[in-house]
């Protein structure tokens, strides 16, 4: 509608703002982006010609060693393996089990609705520390186990909260009349809520992904076998081994193809790649599902 | 706000009734029950361990718990006649350079990108901009430390322009490293807390900037009458929030990019009661510093809270 707007001389404090607009856009993009494209040119690089520097904008000889090198590394390719049994598995229970909870809590004649919500509330002001929670899980017998993964992933009450008011949004007589035509909770929440909310599910299902697929600090807290190491784990160790320049001469000096560094930028883009790929696709729920928890209820 | 107001009177029922009729709610609530009293509440013992001098005797950790000697408050005590304050020092420094960066700039990129006409150009900012929320912290600091290393981009930046005339060593001096994190939190937020401004951009009534149109206002004035004003609840609630999570000033990020060098400087709550009570074993002694964290913490969120209830009933979290 507005771009009907019949033209007008600029006013002069426009112009500045579209400057100084301009200017700050700009800046943002740069340092949106070129921090991944230099990281890419680097890693696509020849790895002894990169120790030279002065790569900024394009790649100068082309080499995919570094990618080789790193995707014939067993352990990488393990933890690889293991991130990804985690996400694909994490994502859906923690998807169901937050919608469970948000359904319950949506319902009006829920028992006990008020304390049984503030239950889950009052669980994102307050928490007992890290000390303890690392004492229940290992009473758990938790640690060190896959398990260790998934079941503390199970619930974020922020995205409880996000569909539970999308659930209230929608028309109420929904659950009514299909409870007078005999659907109990278990049929309405599978075969109504589960189709019906599938935005926001979409929304949480891919902020619970990238968590599981970005989670460094649990698997180094809570497990120590060598079977269970993330991806982000090994991408910790690749980057703990770069030694800066010495390395990488020496490297060089022994003819290799790969360096201490070029490992270190084809491993951040093997972890970073498909986040790129996919979140363009999906970002329209997550918009969807930013704004419908800034405007909470 | 829309209430509904129950007319017809019910016979009432029940409550045994009504737990039967509700038996598959329950059902579905199940999980996520013993979900909040394992992960969520079970951790809440920590209230206790800070008060007794926790050794593992290997009976399991509630039985060691209950057998555990009473200290009172002699933990908090060590931690205030010790390193309080250097730790407080790092993070307030560290939260409040954070709210420096993460707070304006969103606010600006909304207002900015709201001016964008074209939708192409405003979804390429857009997407751009959000890229980082969407990284590991792992990534992240790997990113930061390759580009603020000596021969990184910054330092030949900063050469090429004649700023400096040498290589600066940015993970060497402990303050600069406050400005890192913070830098490094807003770079990662930026585009996302963006959002939620041009979610509460697109609610404002068109008809105000058209009667503004009228009026012959000039965008700028647009911007400082009409959008910035009508985006002053949204700024409070983010406001209130940032209050509230002062002393969550980040945690991968310092144990990522920090080094024994300049411990001193980059050793916030969270790190503090992390290094101690699990890498050094000092379990209570950690607790106690992450109790007195989750203390704070919950009054600061109850206290902004409560002040902006006093300012305007819309905007209370709660």
């Amino acid at each position: 509608m507005r771009d009907i707007k019949i033209k007008k001389q600029y006013a002069p404090s426009d112009r500045i703002f579209d400057i100084i607009a301009f200017i700050f856009l700009a800046l943002v993009v740069i340092m949106c982006v070129y921090p991944f494209w230099n990281i890419f040119i680097i890693s696509i690089n020849d790895a002894t010609d990169a120790i030279r520097g002065g790569i900024y904008f394009l790649p100068r000889k082309l080499s995919i060693a570094s990618y080789e090198d790193i995707l014939t590394r067993s352990t990488f390719l393990h933890s690889i393996l293991v991130t990804v049994l985690r996400t694909g598995l994490g994502t859906p229970l923690a998807v169901l089990a937050t919608t469970a909870l948000a359904y319950v809590l949506s319902r009006q004649e829920l028992l006990c609705k008020k304390p049984i919500t503030l239950l889950f509330i009052f669980t994102m002001y307050f928490g007992g520390g890290l000390v303890p929670y690392y004492m229940v899980l290992k009473n758990l017998n938790m640690l060190d186990h896959f398990i260790v993964f998934i079941f503390p992933n199970l619930i974020s009450v922020y995205n409880m909260i996000l569909v539970r008011n999308y659930i209230e949004g929608m028309p109420q007589e929904l659950f009514e009349s299909s409870k007078i035509d005999g659907a109990n909770d278990l049929i309405i929440f599978t075969k109504i809520i589960l189709p019906l909310c599938k935005p926001i599910i979409m929304t949480i299902a891919l902020f619970v992904a990238i968590m599981h697929w970005n989670s460094w600090f649990d698997a180094y807290l809570y497990t120590n076998s060598q079977s269970l190491k993330v991806m982000q784990s090994v991408l910790v160790e690749i980057l703990n081994q770069y030694q800066t320049t010495a390395a990488n001469q020496a490297a060089n000096r022994a003819g290799q193809s790969v360096t201490p560094d070029s490992i270190r930028m084809a491993a951040t883009m093997v972890a970073t790649i498909p986040i790129i790929m996919v979140y363009p696709f999906i970002q329209k729920y997550f918009v969807k599902g930013i704004m419908l928890g800034a405007v909470k209820s | 706000m829309k209430k509904t107001v129950t007319v017809t009177v019910k016979p009432v029922k029940s409550v045994r009734k009504r737990m039967w009729e509700q038996r598959y709610l329950f059902l579905l609530l199940l999980p996520a029950l013993v979900w909040v009293i394992l992960i969520c509440y079970a951790p809440m013992s920590g209230l206790y361990m800070a008060f007794v001098n926790y050794t593992p005797k290997g009976k399991g950790y509630f039985a060691d718990l209950a057998q555990s000697k009473f200290v009172g408050m002699n933990w908090f005590k060590f931690f205030f006649q010790t390193d309080f304050l250097t730790i407080m020092r790092n993070t307030l420094a560290t939260s409040f350079l954070t709210l420096l960066f993460s707070f304006p700039f969103p606010i600006f990129l909304a207002v900015c990108l709201n001016e964008i006409k074209s939708a192409r150009v405003k979804k390429f900012i857009q997407t751009s901009s959000y890229l980082p929320y969407f990284i590991s912290w792992v990534i992240a600091a790997n990113i930061f430390i390759t580009f603020l290393s000596s021969d990184g981009v910054i330092n030949k930046i900063l050469l090429g322009l004649g700023l400096t005339n040498k290589e600066i060593l940015f993970f060497q001096h402990g303050p600069y490293f406050w400005w890192i994190i913070a830098v490094a939190n807003g770079w990662k937020v930026l585009g996302y807390n963006a959002i939620i401004y041009l979610a509460a951009i697109s609610g404002i009534g068109q008809d105000m900037y058209e009667a503004a149109d009228v009026d012959g206002a000039t965008r700028v004035q647009k911007i400082f009458n009409i959008t910035l004003p009508s985006l002053k609840p949204t700024i409070i609630i983010m406001l209130i929030l940032a209050i509230g999570g002062i002393l969550n000033t980040g945690f991968e990020q310092q144990l990522l990019m920090g080094n024994d060098s300049i411990l001193n400087y980059s050793d916030v709550l969270d790190t503090y009661a992390y290094r101690y009570g699990l890498k050094n074993g000092m379990y209570s002694y950690g607790t106690a510093v992450g109790l007195f964290k989750s203390v704070v913490s919950f009054i600061l969120v109850m206290g902004a809270n409560r002040i902006s209830k006093r300012f305007n009933d819309n905007n209370a979290l709660f």
